[in-house]
């Protein structure tokens, strides 16, 4: 139990995707402009994470291992998130056809996130099996969507206040990012993976 | 080697296909004839139907919310061809609404008068009124659509609505005449044509 503990914390904080690992760091600069957007991307960036790290999973175990085919991970990986973000974009498409439109281009966007591949990778690489993968991937989503949110809050801050002309836009938006960054280096003792 | 492509072969198969069920399975029902109804609207945005364009117009029609015969850009030629799609009877325009216009309108606006207050611009559906604050604002013909909404706002009422001019941008050919009358109006039509 506090194994599965560990993974969430270590995840979530103190090796975030984002932060710590630098992965998926376009949407992260792309979709926090507004707070409700970012909120809209984390959902379904969730959605797609847990389900692609698991299935990944699943592929890799009953069908990759067994076949000797690892080798061909990176692109069966690839073809499970293509998958899943098409079914997600479908799935929130009937249900919310609001955050749809807020998402636009972003959504098929996901498939390109290298996080999502990012954590197929890691899961073998680290030998989990399927409830640590799929945890292990709401983990990432979870902490990417806590500092996607917290980072459009910034912003919407930042746009508001008297910026330097020369550090308008995604300049000042970077430089957030990388005090971001340092903050959650603090985080960094708190669970070793 | 040929193992690894039946395999992945398979497994894009298998994913396709469970695409394709989903693709079925959350089908968005679009609204069909609140498109062709849609089409068949004028798209001046005009807002005189009472709804806040042509769009809503066309879905409330297509619920049977709203009679056909709401929209005058369209004029008695809309309304017929809305009466045909949906198979009700031809209606004359509701008066309430406006009337139909002879020749298609544009608005002008009377430079030495407009004081730049920007009003009309923010009441324009179709950004057919190019201007800056305390700038002259001017009326770009070719985008107007004749809704007459920018009329209201302006403070110093200096829009009016002027018809358009025939030339080789918006004239087009008479109704045809039918065969059994031609002799009878044949000396007319130099007129019907022009």
């Amino acid at each position: 139990m506090s194994e599965y503990l560990l993974i969430l914390v270590s995840t979530v904080l103190a090796n975030n995707f984002v932060l710590v690992r630098f992965l998926g760091l376009c949407p992260f600069m792309g979709v926090s402009n507004k707070v409700e957007g970012a909120i809209g991307m984390a959902i379904a960036t969730a959605f797609v994470l847990t389900l692609s790290s698991a299935s990944s999973y699943l592929v890799y175990t009953w069908l990759l291992v067994p076949f000797d085919l690892t080798y061909l991970s990176t692109l069966s990986f690839i073809l499970v998130i293509a998958v899943m973000v098409q079914l997600t974009e479908m799935i929130m498409h009937k249900t919310s056809p609001l955050l749809y439109r807020v998402l636009g281009i972003f959504l098929p966007l996901i498939t390109t996130n290298c996080a999502v591949l990012g954590v197929a990778l890691l899961n073998v690489q680290e030998h989990h099996n399927l409830l640590q993968s799929a945890l292990y991937g709401f983990g990432a989503a979870t902490g990417f969507g806590l500092v996607l949110v917290a980072f459009a809050a910034v912003r919407e801050k930042v746009a508001m206040a008297d910026v330097p002309v020369h550090f308008k836009g995604a300049a000042i938006g970077l430089v957030t990012a990388g005090l971001m960054s340092l903050a959650f280096m603090g985080f960094s003792g708190l669970a070793n993976l | 080697m040929t193992a690894a492509v039946i395999i992945l072969t398979l497994l894009a198969l298998i994913f396709g296909l469970a695409l394709g069920y989903a693709a079925i399975r959350f089908r968005i029902e679009g609204n069909p004839v609140a498109d062709e109804i849609e089409a068949i609207l004028p798209q001046t945005q005009c807002a005189q139907c009472g709804y806040p364009g042509c769009r809503p117009y066309a879905e409330a029609i297509a619920a049977e919310e709203a009679e056909i015969n709401r929209c005058p850009p369209g004029g008695e030629a809309g309304i017929k061809q809305l009466a045909e799609l949906l198979g009700k009877d031809i209606i004359p325009l509701d008066a309430d609404v406006g009337i139909e216009k002879a020749l298609p309108e544009v608005a002008i606006i009377h430079e030495d008068v407009c004081i730049g207050c920007t009003k009309c611009i923010q009441a324009c559906p179709v950004d057919a009124i190019l201007g800056a604050a305390k700038q002259m604002h001017t009326v770009i013909a070719t985008e107007c659509t004749g809704c007459e909404l920018c009329i209201p706002p302006c403070p110093v009422d200096c829009i009016d609505m002027i018809p358009t001019k025939i030339d080789i941008t918006n004239w087009h050919w008479g109704k045809p005449i039918p065969i059994t009358t031609i002799s009878e109006i044949a000396d007319t039509r130099g007129e019907e044509v022009a």
